[in-house]
C-alpha cells in the first residue's frame, strides 16, 4: 500500500541505485567534480571561498538526500518476513542493555534538578513548584535529549562500527551475493528497534529522574513530600508527555539513520581507508547524531509549542 | 562448441581515471571449470564482480545465455543471481556468527525450508568439508585453511548452478592449496556446476580447469584449454606464466609440464637418437581414499610422493613433473628399460625406508573402525624419439603395478 502510494517506479529506482551504493558515490563525485581544474585567474581566486561554501552546501544536501532515501528504504523493509526476531534482538541491544546507564544518568540528573530548583525557588517562597519544574524539565526536554545522547554514545557508536566493519570486510557484499538484502537484514531491524526503544527508555529516564528529584528535594533538603507530588499531578499534562515521546521518536530515527548510514558507507569515505575509515565513521556518527539531536530538538520544540 | 553461458562483449570498466578492463571479450561455458589467470591487480576480481552483479560495466554488455543481463527484468534477474554463488578472496565470513550459522544463513534468509531440513543440509556440507570439529567455533578461531573451507561450504549450500571462486587458495600452504583445488574439482564433478576461478596457482590449477582465460594489460589475450596455453606465444607467457612456474619449481622442486616438455625437447634435439626411460607414478584410488583420510591428508601424501620422486631422481639427472592431480612423470635421459627398472627398484627401497614413515605420521588419520590403503603404483617404458613421448607415457601407464602400500587403521596399528 505504501509502495503504491509513493509510486512503485520511484521505489524501484531508489532501490536499484542503492543496491550498488551508487547514491553516495554520486553525491561525493558531484562534489569532487566541482573542484575546477582550470588555471586560476584573479577572479577565480576571489571566488574560491564562495565556491568552497557552495561545495559544502551541495555536499550536505547530497548526503541529506542520500540519507533520506536510505531511511526510506530501511523503513520499507521493516515489515518483511523474518524481521521480528532481528528487531527483538536489536531492541535487546539498543534498549534493554542501555537501561542501567539510563537509570544512573537520569537519577543524578533528577537529583541535581531537584537541588537546583529548590535552591532557586525557596528564595521566592515558591518551593511548592519544585516537583513541576523537575518533572516538566525532564519530560519535555532533558529526558528525550539525554536519553538520545546516552544511547548514541553506547549503542549508536557500536552500530556504526559494526556496520562499518561488515562493509570493509566485504560481509555486506557477501550478503548481496547471497540474495540477502543488506538493508533488510542489517539496517531495518536497527531503525525499528530504535523507534521502539527510545520512547521506552525516555519514559524510564523521566520516571527515575522524577524520583531523583524527590530524593534530593524531599529526602535530603526537606521539602514536603505531598507538595512535590501534588505539583507534578497538577502541572504535568498528557500533552507534555506526548510531546516528549514525539521528540524521542524523532531522535530515534535520526540517531539510528545517521549511525547506520555512516557505517554502511564507511568504505566510500575520501578522508581515510580500511580500519581508519571505520574509526572516523564511528566518530562522525556520534558527533553528527549529537549535533542533530540538539538541532532537531529546537525544531521539534518550536513546532510543538 | 555450445553457446556460452556467460559472455562479456567489449566490457570496459573504469574507476575514476584508471581503466581496469578495456573492451574485454570472453566466453564461459556451462558445466566447465574456467580459470582466469593474470598478474595481481590486473582486474580479475573486478571481472568476477561483474558476473555476480556487484559491479556494472561502464561500456559493453554481459550476456547470460545470449541475453544481456542489463535488459533482463528484475524478477528474472533475481532468479538468475540466485543460481550464482561467490566465494570471496578474503572469505567474507560473518565473524560474529559460528561456522554453523555462517553456512546456514543463506538457507535461513532466502528459503522457507524447515529448521530440521536446514540442519540436515548444513551438517552434510560440514561433514563433506571436514569441518565437524569446528561447527560451533567462530571464524576468528579457525585457521586460514578452515576459513576457506567454511567459505566453500557456504558458497555450495544453496546448490548453485554457477560458482565464482575469487582466489580460493590465496595464503594457503602448497598442501592446502591442492586440497582446496581438489575439493573444488570434486564438488564440480559431483554437483555439476559451472565454476569460474581466479587463481595464481600455476600449474596446479591447470589440472582441474577445462578452460583458461588470460587477462593481460586490461584485456583477455588468451582463451582456450591448458594444453593450448602451452603453445601460446605472447609476452604474457614470459611475464606471468614463466615467473609463476619458476616460483612453483622453487617451492616443490617439480617442473611444470611446459618446462618439462621444453627441457626434454631441447635435450633430445641435441641427442636425436638417444634412448630415454619414463616412469609414471600415481596413488591408487584417490576418489575412494579422500572420503576416508580427507583432502588435506590425500594432498599431503601426493606432495610427499612428489618430493620423494624429485629428491631421488633429481640428483641423478632425472626430470619430474606432475601431470595431473594424481600422476607424476619422471623422465630419465640415456636410460634404457633395464636401467630404468633398476633405478625404480632403488627408488622403491628409498621410498620404503624414508617416505613411508613420514606418510604414516602425516596421512594415516581414519575414522574409528575404518581403514584405508595408500598404494603407490609405478609403470616404466622406454622411448627413443621425443616426439613420441606421450605414447611412451601411455605405455608406462599401462604397465603400472603396485610398488608400495601403506595400510592405515583407526587403532593406530598401521603397517
Amino acid at each position: 500500500m505504501l509502495r503504491w502510494m509513493l509510486g512503485c517506479r520511484v521505489v524501484e529506482y531508489y532501490r536499484q541505485i542503492f543496491g550498488e551504493a551508487r547514491l553516495m558515490a554520486q553525491a561525493l563525485d558531484a562534489n569532487n567534480n566541482m573542484k575546477a581544474t582550470r588555471k586560476d585567474t584573479g577572479l577565480r581566486l576571489m571566488s574560491r571561498p564562495f565556491a568552497k561554501v557552495g561545495r559544502l552546501v551541495i555536499f550536505g544536501v547530497n548526503h541529506l538526500g542520500a540519507a533520506a532515501i536510505f531511511l526510506f528504504l530501511a523503513l520499507s523493509q521493516i515489515f518483511r518476513r523474518k524481521q521480528f526476531a532481528k528487531i527483538i534482538e536489536q531492541i535487546y541491544f539498543i534498549g534493554a542493555r542501555s537501561i542501567s546507564i539510563i537509570i544512573l544518568v537520569s537519577l543524578f540528573t533528577g537529583m541535581v534538578l531537584g537541588l537546583q530548583a529548590h535552591h532557586a525557588l525557596v528564595q521566592f517562597g515558591a518551593e511548592g513548584a519544585v516537583g513541576s519544574l523537575v518533572s516538566l524539565s525532564l519530560i519535555m526536554e532533558l529526558g528525550p535529549v539525554l536519553t538520545a545522547i546516552m544511547i548514541t554514545a553506547r549503542a549508536g557508536s557500536a552500530i556504526a562500527a559494526e556496520i562499518g566493519i561488515l562493509r570493509i570486510s566485504e560481509q555486506i557484499d557477501a550478503l548481496s551475493t547471497m540474495r540477502i538484502n543488506p538493508m533488510r537484514y542489517l539496517i531495518s531491524p536497527r531503525i525499528a528497534a530504535a523507534i521502539v526503544s527510545f520512547p521506552i527508555l525516555t519514559a524510564v529516564f523521566d520516571l527515575v529522574g522524577i524520583f531523583g528529584g524527590y530524593v534530593s528535594a524531599v529526602l535530603l533538603v526537606g521539602l514536603n513530600s505531598g507538595a512535590y507530588w501534588h505539583s507534578i499531578q497538577v502541572y504535568v499534562t498528557s500533552g507534555d508527555i506526548f510531546d516528549g515521546f514525539v521528540k524521542a521518536v524523532v531522535f530515534a530515527v535520526i540517531v539510528a539513520t545517521v549511525c547506520c548510514y555512516q557505517g554502511y558507507f564507511a568504505h566510500m569515505r575520501r578522508d581515510s581507508h580500511g580500519a581508519q575509515s571505520v574509526g572516523l565513521a564511528t566518530t562522525s556518527a556520534v558527533v553528527l547524531s549529537c549535533v542533530l539531536i540538539l538541532v532537531s530538538d529546537y525544531v521539534v520544540t518550536s513546532l510543538l509549542i | 562448441m555450445d553457446a556460452p553461458l556467460i559472455e562479456f562483449r567489449n566490457v570496459t570498466k573504469r574507476f575514476g581515471s584508471n581503466t581496469v578492463l578495456d573492451r574485454v571479450n570472453l566466453q564461459i561455458y556451462e558445466g566447465q571449470v574456467t580459470t582466469i589467470i593474470g598478474l595481481s591487480g590486473s582486474g580479475k576480481s573486478v571481472m568476477l564482480k561483474h558476473i555476480i552483479g556487484l559491479l556494472q560495466p561502464d561500456e559493453g554488455e554481459i550476456l547470460f545465455r545470449g541475453r544481456p543481463i542489463a535488459k533482463i527484468g528484475r524478477a528474472r534477474k533475481a532468479v538468475l543471481f540466485s543460481q550464482i554463488s561467490y566465494m570471496f578472496q578474503g572469505n567474507a565470513l560473518f565473524d560474529s556468527m559460528s561456522v554453523y550459522d555462517n553456512i546456514a544463513l543463506p538457507l535461513r534468509e532466502t528459503t522457507r525450508l524447515s529448521k530440521s531440513e536446514i540442519d540436515r543440509r548444513v551438517m552434510a556440507r560440514i561433514e563433506q568439508t571436514e569441518l565437524t570439529e569446528a561447527v560451533w567455533r567462530f571464524p576468528s578461531e579457525l585457521s586460514g585453511g578452515m576459513q576457506k573451507r567454511v567459505a566453500l561450504a557456504r558458497a555450495l549450500i544453496t546448490d548453485p548452478k554457477i560458482v565464482l571462486f575469487d582466489e580460493p587458495t590465496t595464503g594457503q600452504d602448497p598442501v592446502r592449496k591442492n586440497a582446496i583445488l581438489s575439493m573444488i574439482a570434486q564438488y564440480q564433478r559431483k554437483l555439476n556446476f559451472t565454476a569460474v576461478l581466479v587463481s595464481h596457482e600455476i600449474p596446479d590449477v591447470y589440472f582441474i580447469s577445462n578452460r583458461i582465460l588470460a587477462l593481460y594489460d586490461r584485456q583477455i589475450v588468451f582463451q582456450g584449454t591448458p594444453e593450448e596455453l602451452e603453445n601460446f606465444d605472447h609476452p604474457f607467457m614470459d611475464e606471468v606464466i614463466n615467473s609463476l612456474e619458476a616460483l612453483q619449481k622453487e617451492l616443490t622442486g617439480l617442473y611444470s609440464q611446459r618446462q618439462f616438455k621444453m627441457l626434454n625437447h631441447a635435450r633430445m634435439k641435441r641427442q636425436s637418437a638417444e634412448v630415454y626411460g619414463v616412469i609414471v607414478f600415481s596413488l591408487q584410488e584417490m576418489n575412494t581414499l579422500i572420503p576416508k583420510i580427507g583432502h588435506d591428508a590425500a594432498q599431503e601424501a601426493l606432495r610427499n610422493l612428489g618430493l620423494a620422486i624429485n629428491r631421488h631422481f633429481g640428483i641423478i639427472g632425472g626430470m619430474s613433473t606432475r601431470r595431473n592431480t594424481n600422476e607424476f612423470i619422471t623422465m630419465l635421459p640415456h636410460a634404457d628399460l633395464a636401467e630404468t627398472e633398476s633405478l625404480l627398484r632403488e627408488f622403491v627401497k628409498d621410498f620404503e625406508t624414508q617416505t613411508l614413515d613420514v606418510l604414516k605420521d602425516r596421512t594415516c588419520r581414519v575414522a574409528a573402525g575404518d581403514a584405508a590403503d595408500l598404494a603407490v603404483l609405478a609403470g616404466i617404458a622406454e622411448g627413443r624419439n621425443f616426439s613420441d613421448v606421450n605414447e611412451t607415457i601411455v605405455q608406462a601407464k599401462m604397465k603400472q603395478h603396485e610398488i608400495a602400500r601403506l595400510r592405515c587403521a583407526a587403532s593406530g596399528e598401521n603397517r
